[in-house]
């Protein structure tokens, strides 16, 4: 349900920079699109997932029931020794951090954090959850997405595999919907093309998970310079069709 | 509520019957929907001055390109820029409005937090067309705005905006003559399709305060929350 794109957590407005790279002529067929997508996977698809699943196997899933224990617990599960980041939210503060500093765009960080703020607000209408509420409330501005996606999987019943897994598809599909609207590409080519990913994306979530309890600081750190200079480039756009 | 810290929704999730209660001490939420080039902002500049010196309101716009309906009511002066949010659509402007609603619920609740108290929000649906409609978990009442240029047929085809909005304004009266649409049809065709729910004819350029339209806002905020 998380993963898929009609769970209403906003990401139907949002192109993955898919829409910047049409723009610039990089992106003009199914083969192109493969190759995006390809690309984004392997660097901040990767990134997003290991971050999705931290914050899936940090987030305390309620037992403590203290109300507090989400947001300001990372002595828990996590282990990672980085528990004690100056901010006082524990785990899932330092790698809201960490990812932050892997985000160097500003419009995405803004956009991962809109997205966050979203994720939250639709999980915890579907599963009503103490430590969904005392993390919304904790960082009102919102949480970078993975992190929401990470503790809402957590909240949901689901593992940092699948919270990878999530985050993976959406990295995949986002871009690729959007492909279907701009180009008018063939909507079953472009299935044909995100099957040929799951091999990838199944690949990609294992290493994620195997790298759920990392130190937020040594999680990877895989960037796409290109997607972040587009990025920056699209929000000064006058006429847009994606958010981002 | 605070900023982020309330359960979303706990105030306002839509009633077994479907409709979104009024919560008090928050502002009452109308969406203004309909096709593309129908009066919608228009009609919204129109309620805006209207009801500028009785109520305190907010405007929501959701633009399928860029921030064009936002600037068009900043440029006229309708509203000062903190009073209006754009939301962008992603090319979906039904989605936005209807099946995942959750920016617009941000930017309402935004509007909310910035400026207290507000006694009326218009959420302005991106242009769309017939089959356009809201969801109860964002607004309260809904109006669909069509035009006569549209052709006289359009309330006979019917859809949820047609049909099931809170109140039909059957928008540019005055061009009927011109495009040959007949205004008699439009009104039997559209109680024929709405029953009992009301419609209004309007012309901006006749009547640029939309008297009957403000009225029924009106009789709607006075119904209270």
């Amino acid at each position: 349900m998380l993963a898929d794109g009609r769970f209403p957590a906003g990401g139907h407005a949002h192109s993955g920079g898919l829409e910047a790279a049409v723009a610039a002529g990089r992106v003009r067929d199914t083969d192109g699109l493969e190759a995006f997508l390809r690309g984004r996977l392997a660097t901040t698809g990767a990134t997003t997932a290991a971050f999705a699943a931290a914050a899936c196997a940090a987030f305390d899933d309620g037992t403590a029931a203290d109300g507090r224990g989400t947001a300001a617990d990372g002595s828990g599960t996590a282990g990672g020794g980085d528990g004690t980041a100056a901010d006082g939210r524990g785990r899932l503060g330092a790698l809201d951090g960490e990812f932050e500093a892997r985000t160097p765009s500003p419009a995405l960080r803004a956009t991962s954090r809109r997205l966050g703020r979203q994720m939250l607000r639709a999980a915890r209408s579907v599963r009503p959850h103490p430590g969904l509420d005392a993390l919304a409330g904790a960082l009102p501005g919102g949480w970078h997405q993975p992190v929401a996606l990470g503790a809402a999987a957590r909240a949901l019943g689901l593992g940092p595999g699948e919270a990878a897994s999530a985050a993976l598809h959406d990295a995949a599909t986002g871009p690729a919907t959007a492909a279907v609207r701009l180009l008018g590409l063939d909507p079953f080519a472009v299935h044909a093309v995100l099957a040929g990913l799951v091999p990838e994306l199944d690949r990609l979530a294992v290493r994620a998970a195997g790298e759920a309890d990392t130190p937020a600081a040594r999680l990877p750190s895989y960037g796409a310079p290109l997607l972040d200079i587009a990025a920056e480039l699209h929000a000064t756009w006058e006429v847009r069709l994606f958010a981002s | 509520m605070s900023a982020g810290g309330g359960r979303p929704h706990d105030h306002a999730a839509p009633t077994a019957a479907g409709r979104l209660p009024r919560t008090p001490g928050r502002p009452l939420r109308i969406g203004l929907g309909g096709p593309v080039g129908s009066g919608k902002t228009a009609l919204v500049a129109a309620l805006c001055r209207s009801l500028a010196g009785e109520t305190r309101l907010a405007v929501v716009t959701n633009d399928i390109y860029t921030t064009e309906d936002a600037d068009f009511l900043l440029r006229n002066g309708v509203l000062p820029a903190e009073r209006v949010r754009a939301v962008e659509t992603g090319c979906c402007p039904h989605t936005a409005i209807r099946d995942d609603i959750s920016a617009n619920l941000e930017a309402v609740e935004d509007l909310e937090r910035s400026l207290p108290p507000l006694d009326l929000v218009l959420v302005e649906s991106g242009g769309d067309n017939l089959t356009a409609t809201f969801s109860h978990g964002l607004v309260h009442h809904q109006i669909f705005v069509v035009d006569v240029s549209g052709g006289d047929k359009v309330p006979r085809k019917g859809g949820p905006g047609v049909i099931a909005s809170d109140l039909l304004v059957v928008n540019k009266t005055d061009l009927a003559r011109q495009v040959g649409a007949d205004l008699s049809v439009m009104a039997r065709d559209a109680e024929e399709k709405r029953g009992d729910r009301p419609v209004r004819f309007l012309s901006l350029v006749e009547d640029p305060s939309a008297r009957e339209v403000t009225t029924w806002v009106r009789e709607r905020l006075a119904e209270g929350g």
